[in-house]
Formats: structure tokens, sequence, C-alpha cells
């Protein structure tokens, strides 16, 4: 755990990942915590004007889409009679990622602010954290911050005087990854299987119980009272035009230290391999996945020459996702690191469009019958196919995200596929595919 | 069926949620029932739709739907290591394997002593901290090397 490196951060700034207490309202209030609600509940700053601030900051959003955040605020109708909803998504489970996680345990008052500061703008008086089953200990620690926020008169009634009530509830998931997805969220918010809704209606609309909703990842949320802090026009010249700010990175895989780096967007990639401390053992990067495992891998070589920036990684046929950076290095079988990517989306289809519930099935025996040396001759004409009648036809985004693996890999790596539908064998060795994980048997 | 502690918990739960919204509280009372009695029988899960003003077979539906409920008795601890892509980079394959000698046992399986489960899991959002496991649904044992995993096994006896 913990946030190891940064380059200009801004949501970790001044925290201190061995301070036991770093995370305690005490210590946000120390780093400037809860001023940009103060000034916002004492009439300094309009709901319209929080708004404005977002739309010229130009943050966008961290949990994969990277929607802008000031428009999807201002889809919440005003004059709406009845309930509104905040839905904080820290669910988490995009392969790669976990940086909610450490934002959850080392700075929770950050994204309480910024939910508080959301439903104040969008008028709710009820805001719930989804948070991924798998991180006990992070939606522990939200809890206990929310006691502390209780205590400290920033959540509840009549809040800092100002006659605004909120409150905000934790609710934990138990092991689904189709629980990130927005509108499966708001169902299994619901007390039900977390089926993707269709949209239209959008959650804007007809959200949690039917009600207007807004859902926004951890990340983004947590970054809204430091882009009203610093203004946005700071904001924005701290990443690059239209990807504006810091983002936090988590780097995964052959790395000499993989963990969670908070830089600006825009910097360049070999930076952030160098605060990652560079490839484990020295080998030589072969492909990188950028922005979680839906997005679509680059090779190492192209990769080197990228920044981490939503238009740069979007331009080089991938995507910025969540942020998180699959790093493989030269020991990596590209089939076996497909199969198992494969098997997961497979695993996770919530099996209610036929598409995705058969088409992930397939994908996944498809290639795993090539890693297991019996694949056939116009096997990856198979996948191309399987995986084309598959994207587009679905109700949520998981059965592109299902696909765009399978077709970045035969893209940039078919050679390797078709060595191992001819040879029955890997290029790569079974002892030197070990070699790379760096675990140590006795 | 469950003690008086685990149905004040679980109306602890009911109360996050706006009235007549009981159901959204069908995960945790899932969750608090399983932390008492092991997984999660017919008849609990009967009992938490009686609780909850649900028919069971939506209890059901979300039981069976979420991958960290148990609907058959497991051993007395359950390891779930994530064997996902990035955690694979950095030694969870090797890590598992380490398990499943040790215990004797494949995913999936328990130690004919009952105390222990191993299941293959997702991944848990810790990636940085791989190899990963979620111990018990609770606790999450982190940078699994073979003296860490020894260290757990000590613990958990
Ligand atoms: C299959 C699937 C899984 C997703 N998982 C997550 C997740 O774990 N966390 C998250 O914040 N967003 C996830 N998303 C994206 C959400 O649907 C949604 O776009 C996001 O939470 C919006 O927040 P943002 O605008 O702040 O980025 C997922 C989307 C899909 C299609
Ligand atoms: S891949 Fe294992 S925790 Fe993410």
């Amino acid at each position: 755990m913990a946030i190891l490196g940064a380059i200009n951060p801004i949501l970790t700034a001044g925290l201190d990942p061995n301070d036991p207490d770093g995370w305690r309202c005490g210590a946000y209030l120390g780093r400037g915590g809860y001023s940009a609600l103060r000034k916002i509940l004492s009439g300094k700053i309009s709901p319209e004007c929080v708004l404005d601030d977002l739309k010229k900051s130009s943050l966008r959003g961290r949990g994969g889409a990277g929607f802008p955040t000031g428009l999807k605020w201002s889809f919440i109708p005003r004059n709406h009679e009845g309930e509104k909803y905040l839905v904080c998504n820290s669910d988490e489970g995009e392969p790669g990622t976990f940086k909610d996680r450490d934002l959850l345990l080392l700075n929770p008052h950050a994204v309480i602010e910024g939910m508080v500061i959301g439903a104040y703008v969008m008028g709710m008086s009820r805001a719930y954290n989804y948070i991924h089953g798998e991180i006990p200990e992070a939606c522990l620690r939200f809890e206990e911050a929310l006691d502390e926020a209780r205590a400290a008169g920033f959540i509840g009634n009549d809040i800092l005087g100002s006659g605004f009530c909120v409150e905000i509830f934790a609710h934990r998931g138990y092991g689904a990854y189709i629980a990130g997805e927005e509108t499966g969220q708001l169902e299994s918010l619901e007390g039900k299987k977390a089926r993707p809704r269709h949209k239209p209606p959008f959650p804007a609309n007809a959200g949690l119980y039917g009600a207007p909703t807004t859902i926004n990842n951890a990340e983004t949320l947590a970054a809204v009272p430091f882009v009203l802090n610093m203004g946005p026009e700071a904001f924005l010249a701290a990443g690059k035009p239209n990807n504006a700010g810091t983002k936090i990175f988590s780097v995964s895989g052959h790395v000499a230290k993989p963990g969670n780096y908070e830089i600006p967007l825009g910097t360049p990639f070999r930076a952030l391999l160098d605060l990652a401390g560079g490839m484990r053992g020295g080998r030589a990067l072969k492909a990188c996945i950028p922005g979680g495992s839906s997005s679509p891998v680059i090779p190492g070589d192209a990769m080197m020459e990228l920044t981490m920036d939503y238009d740069c990684i979007s331009r080089a046929g991938s995507m910025l996702g969540s942020g998180a950076v699959i790093v493989m290095d030269e020991t990596t079988c590209m089939v076996k690191a497909l199969e198992r990517l494969s098997f997961f989306y497979q695993h996770e289809s919530c099996g209610q469009c036929t598409p995705c519930r058969e088409g992930t099935r397939w994908l996944r025996g498809i290639v795993r019958r090539i890693e297991n040396g019996e694949g056939r001759t116009g096997d990856l004409e198979t996948l191309e196919h399987v995986a084309a009648n598959i994207a587009g036809r679905t109700v949520c985004a998981l059965g592109d995200a299902a696909v765009m693996p399978v077709q970045s890999f035969l893209r940039h790596f078919r050679d390797e596929f078709m060595y191992h539908i001819d040879h029955k064998t890997c290029l790569v060795s079974k002892e030197t595919q070990r070699t790379g994980s760096g675990w140590a048997w006795e | 069926m469950l003690t008086t502690d685990s149905l004040k918990k679980i109306d602890r739960e009911i109360a996050k949620y706006p009235a007549g919204r009981k159901q959204s509280a069908v995960m945790a009372a899932l969750v608090i029932a399983q932390e008492e009695k092991g997984w999660l029988s017919g008849e609990v899960i009967a009992f938490i739709a009686a609780l909850l003003d649900m028919p069971p077979i939506a209890v059901y539906e979300v039981a069976s739907f979420y991958g960290m409920y148990d609907l058959q008795p497991s051993g007395k601890h359950r390891l779930t290591v994530c064997t996902n892509l990035p955690c694979r980079l950095s030694g969870a394959e090797d890590a598992a394997e380490y398990l499943k000698k040790k215990l004797g046992i494949g995913f999936g399986e328990t130690t004919p002593d009952g105390r222990f489960t191993l299941k293959e899991g997702e991944c848990m959002g810790a990636c940085g901290d791989a190899p990963v496991a979620l111990v018990d649904n609770r606790r999450l044992c982190c940078r699994m090397s073979p003296e860490e995993i020894d260290k757990l096994l000590r613990e958990l006896d």
C-alpha cells in the first residue's frame, strides 16, 4: 500500500504514507481540507460558480470513460421535486486499478468533501459510496472517516450552520466486476443482481430508485475540492489542455516498484516508468496496457514514445481508462496473458446479453486452446469474427471491454499467436516466463 | 436463526437506505449472516428474505450473483488468491502453487481437516501489492512471499 511517488502532486500532496494518522480529519484540515466546502456553504461561492469552475477546469472523470465532470453535474435537473442521489464509485474492479483503495485509506476526507460539495451543488441529501468488496480495510477506514466528518459537522444536519443537510453511507460490494458499471451499480444498490440497465433513460434522469442520480469515480470526487481551492486555471495548467490536472496511475506488472504514482497528465511514460523504479531486473519492455485491462495493448517501443494523457494514448489506439498501467516485459507470453484476461471477462459477464454471455465464452475457449497447443488454422479469424459480433451489441460496455484486448493483442502480436498454433508451444519458454514474476521460491 | 448482535447489525444497514427500501440492505445482511453462519444455506436465505420482505428467490439471486458469498459450507478459513494478469506478472501463479502444495489441495477444495478452503479470485484492486489473497473476506494479505504465506497459515491455525 501507499502512494510510492509523485511529480507535482495535488490529490496526495503533503500525505505522509508513514504517518498512521495522516488520513484523519485533523490531518486533512491541516492540509487545507474542507476549506472549499466552507467557502461554498458560507455563500462565498454559488453552486453555479462551482459548476462553472469545474467546466473551466476541464476535469474529466477518472473512472474510465473520461467524461467531463462539470458537464455531468449540469445534467441533473434543477427543479426536480423529490429526492436525488449522488453515488461515489469505489468499486475498482478493472484489473490493474488500485488507486481508489489508496485514496480511501490515505485521504478519505478528500472523497467525503468532494461528495458533500457535489451533493450541495446538485441538490442531493443522500449519497452512497459503493466500495469494492475485496478491500474491507478501505471500507472500514471510510466509515471511520465518515464518523469523524459527522462529529466535525461536515456531514449530517445543518452543515456548518448553513442549513444544508446530507448523509453519506458506505455500501460494500461483494465480488462482481460488473457492479462497477454505473447502472449495474445502481441495481446493486437497490439490492439486486448488478445487471446493467438499458440507456436511455440515463441516471441523471432516472437513476437510483428511479430518481436523478450522478455517479462519479472516487478519484474524480476527491479532485473536486482541490480544483476549487487552486482555481480552475491552475488545475488546467497542472496538466495540459483537454487533459487537466494530475492523475493517479496504478503501475503494476514487471516494474521494480509496482504502486500508485500521481503525475501531471501529459507526463512522458518514460518518466512514470522511472518513478516506478524502471523495468524489473532491467529487462526490456515488451508491451503495456495503459488504462486497465479493457484498454487495447500497446507494443513496448511505441509506448516508450507516449505521454500519459487521454489524447496521446487515444491517438496511439488505446485508452487512458482508469489509469491502470500494466507493464509486461520480454518474459511475457502474450497468448497466456490474453487467456487470463479473456477468462476474466467470461467469468464477469452478467449473462443478460447473448453476444456477451456466449461470445466471451467462445473467445476464452479459443484463446485457451491456442495456449494449450491445440490451436487450429483459422482460429485467429474466428476470434476476430466473434469479437466483431460482440462489440457494440450489448447493453453495457463489458462486451467491448472483453473484445478490445483480443483485437489489440492480435493486431500487435499476431506472429506470437501464429507461432503457438503452428508449433503447439510458446515462443517464450515456460522457465523464462517464470523468471519475470520476481517471486522467490525457497 | 441469527444472533441479536447480527440482527442489530442488519438493522443498522437497513437504516442506511430510505424508508421502504429495505431490499438495498440485502447484500450487507447476507454478509452479516455469512459471517455468523459460515455459509448461506437455504434456511438462512429464507430468513433474510422474510426479514427484508423479499421473495426468497430474489435473495438467492443476489447470493448467487456476487462471488464472495458461499452457498456451500467451506473450510474454517477461506483464502482467495487473485490470479488475474497484473498479479500473475508479479508471481500470483507461484504463490498459488506454493499454497496448494502446502495445503495439499487445489482451487475450489477444502483441506480434509476442514481448516482451509482455497479459492481463485479476480482482481481485488490491490495489484500493486501482488501477490494478494483475501483472508475470510475480511482482510487482504499482501506481497505473499513464501515466508509471508507460512506466517499467515501459522496465524490462522
Ligand atoms: C464493465 C465496467 C466496469 C466499470 N468499473 C468501474 C469501476 O470499477 N470504477 C469506476 O469508477 N468506474 C467503472 N466503470 C465506469 C462507470 O460506468 C462510470 O462511467 C464511472 O464510474 C463514472 O465516473 P467518472 O465520470 O467520475 O469517471 C465501469 C464501466 C464498465 C463498462
Ligand atoms: S490483478 Fe490481482 S489484485 Fe488486481
